[in-house]
């Protein structure tokens, strides 16, 4: 607890700004890493010395031009995906209730989808398409939930029913479409950094400028909101009001992302409970989940360049088996512990 | 109440619970009737329109004229409908008895994800390439995730809730493996694109005699657990106060559930939906009990897969729709609505 003088105080958890601080450092590191990996190999001491503007103009192109847009879109990504993921936990109040699950990657890839399969789109307009995509999805899904205020298993269970509708269009866009635009949608579906570059990221940046100091602000009424609904009204806090509002900025965040990299899996549903665990504090958890995010995101790409080679296999496919293998570990631990 | 009522109030109400079994004895057989109905409607209806006296004429009087033939095609199709149907309808109601979850589905304990492991593992490393020959392999994938599902989510002391985490963990982990495959492997991905979105369209003789001992035997196993697990519904203590083995039942009931689901996604890909929206319905009618429940689910299901497999191929003429997709177009609107109509929804 800090005290000013004129009475203001202020809480520090000294425990949660280690983790954020550690997760931090972890997340840079990991990055200087991947600008080193490659093709062409660069020593991390020569990564950071050129970052800093002291390299020499080849190593100047690899890292600037090339490799640095990509972990920029890796880290905002995983960001994204770790803040939204930890604000849909929170407000579902459900370790389930992740983008992830609710369809909102399953809407984003549709809208891809179709653009890839039925108007064979750029780029950019795959971008466009799953940003939409994932927008529509994410009102949807609260538009059918809403009865008289939005629930917290309603949610996650109009989720996985939009979700699996959205998921037999998809699989009908795959079957319609010839086998060169069906192998690109896959590596779209997967989650992918390759590739990315300057454009992705400004964007991310801009949405993720905009939106995190929005979240952090409002996570005060989102920790009254844990305690239930009726609690957080006696204390003072507009229940629907806060809800909507966070699940709009986390859509946008994971909606976002999606576009930039692909429905990038598990990230959004392993990060919150992986920062619970680190800062042992029940609450949203909101920083130390987004710069967990941040860390896995690029350390999963690392692992795949370094253990399959350069661009062989997207992140997505690192961090969806590294995901169930996670759940399935908390599931040996938490029946040790005896508490499912 | 009954202990105080006069003896001539007893006798009138006492009629009561035959006529009920009458009104649901009836309903059988109309559902019945519906399914021989649909069954026809789907030897009949197609690319190449068929009338009934085609229709009996390639039935029963076989001479190999065009119409023959078309009949002879749509017959095994049929037939496999009405055996995948019954079987996704008889695991879900199974499933949604054992886990005490109304929302629980088949796919919820990974046995779709263990079936398309394996379909992609035979494509791509094994070099299978025809859909009868991966039949094995989907049944092997299936019948090994159930195990492990069930090992995992606790065995002997296995809870609703454990089992459910376990099979969407695997599931987890095996999409992923399953995504590093298809991208690695353009040849599986041009395969397994259809074989998951689940189609009755690869249906053949073969295929059907197959996976038949299987829909035999889980059919009946189910079929036999409809007392037990009456017992269950009710509570763990309750239903060890009346005497029923727990542990026993559950462990049957896995196994008919694994057996039934794994050998439907085995013969047609995964179809999502079925197992989880008739016993819902038939619930709505029948009661909670499971006696009627589970020969209900066992017709009123292929109706829906049948019916379902008519509309793909009506609505885009001459081509199809896979009847995966129609199930799950149907069944995500029915699932949302359940979820919006019960007061407060439990998973």
């Amino acid at each position: 607890m800090l005290r000013a003088p004129g009475g203001l105080s202020l809480r520090l958890d000294v425990r949660a700004v280690t983790v954020v601080v550690l997760l931090l450092l972890a997340a840079l590191a990991a990055s200087v890493v991947l600008i080193g990996t490659g093709d062409f190999p660069i020593p991390a001491g020569d990564v950071v010395r050129t970052l800093l503007g002291d390299g020499n103009a080849g190593q100047e192109f690899i890292v600037n031009e090339l490799r640095l847009p990509r972990v920029l879109v890796g880290l905002l990504v995983g960001a994204s995906l770790g803040l939204g993921g930890a604000l849909f936990q929170a407000v579902t109040r459900n370790p389930l209730g992740s983008p992830d699950v609710l369809g909102l990657g399953q809407g984003a890839t549709a809208g891809a989808l179709v653009m890839i399969v039925l108007f064979s789109g750029s780029a950019a307009q795959v971008t466009v398409g799953a940003l939409v995509g994932g927008l529509a999805t994410g009102l949807a899904i609260y538009l059918l939930a809403w009865k008289r205020g939005v629930h917290g298993y309603r949610l996650v269970l109009v989720g996985i029913g939009v979700s699996a509708i959205v998921t037999a269009v998809n699989g009908y866009l795959l079957t319609v479409s010839d086998i060169v635009d069906a192998a690109r949608a896959l590596v779209w579906m997967t989650g992918s950094l390759n590739g990315r570059d300057w454009e992705q990221v400004w964007p991310l940046l801009g949405v993720c400028a905009v939106l995190v100091p929005l979240v952090l602000a409002g996570g005060r009424g989102l920790r009254m909101m844990e305690m239930g609904d009726d609690v957080a009204n006696a204390l003072g806090v507009r229940v629907e009001r806060v809800r909507a509002l966070l699940m709009v900025a986390a859509v946008l965040l994971v909606a976002t992302a999606t576009a930039a990299a692909g429905p990038v899996g598990f990230v959004s549903l392993t990060a919150p409970q992986l920062a619970r665990r680190l800062t042992r504090s029940p609450g949203p958890n909101l920083l130390p989940s987004l710069c967990m995010g941040a860390a896995l995101l690029v350390t999963a790409d690392w692992a795949s360049q370094r253990a399959f080679g350069a661009d062989q296999l997207p992140v997505g496919v690192v961090t969806g088996v590294l995901g169930g293998v996670y759940l399935l570990w908390l599931l040996v631990a938490e029946r040790r512990a005896g508490r499912i | 109440m009954l202990v105080d009522s006069p003896p001539e109030q007893r006798a009138e109400t006492a009629p009561a619970p035959p006529t009920r079994r009458a009104v649901r004895a009836l309903g059988l057989l109309i559902a019945v009737l519906v399914l021989v109905l649909v069954a026809l409607a789907s030897i009949a209806i197609g690319a190449k329109g068929l009338s009934l006296g085609q229709v009996w004429h390639g039935l029963f009087q076989d001479t190999g004229t065009y119409g023959d033939v078309v009949v002879d095609e749509r017959l095994s199709r049929t037939v496999l409908g009405l055996l995948a149907g019954a079987a996704l309808g008889l695991s879900g109601a199974v499933l949604q008895a054992l886990t005490r979850n109304p929302l629980a589905d088949p796919g919820l304990l990974g046995i779709n994800a263990g079936a398309s492991a394996a379909v992609v593992t035979a494509i791509t490393f094994l070099g299978v390439t025809s859909p009868s020959g991966y039949v094995w392999f989907a049944f092997l994938g299936a019948a090994a995730v159930g195990a492990l599902v069930w090992f995992l989510g606790g065995s002997r002391g296995a809870t609703p809730v454990r089992l459910a985490l376990a099979g969407t963990a695997i599931s987890a982990a095996l999409y992923g493996y399953l995504q590093a495959v298809m991208i690695t492997d353009q040849a599986a991905l041009g395969k397994m694109r259809f074989w998951t979105v689940g189609s009755l369209s690869s249906a053949t003789d073969s295929t059907i005699t197959q996976v038949l001992p299987f829909f035999v035997a889980g059919t009946l196993l189910a079929l036999g657990l409809a007392r037990p697990l009456n017992a269950v519904a009710m509570g763990d203590d309750t239903a060890r106060a009346l005497g029923a083995d727990l542990n026993r039942t559950r462990a049957l009931s896995m196994l008919a559930a694994t057996v039934l689901c794994g050998a439907a996604t085995a013969a047609c890909g995964p179809i999502a939906f079925v197992g989880l929206m008739v016993p819902h319905a038939v619930r709505s009618f029948t009661g909670p009990d499971l006696r009627w429940i589970l020969p209900y689910a066992t017709i009123l299901s292929p109706v829906l897969l049948l019916g379902a497999d008519v509309v793909g191929r009506v609505v885009a003429r001459p081509a199809e729709l896979q009847v995966g997709i129609i199930t799950a177009l149907v069944g995500g609107p029915v699932f949302i609505f359940l979820v919006r109509r019960r007061r407060t929804a439990q998973l």
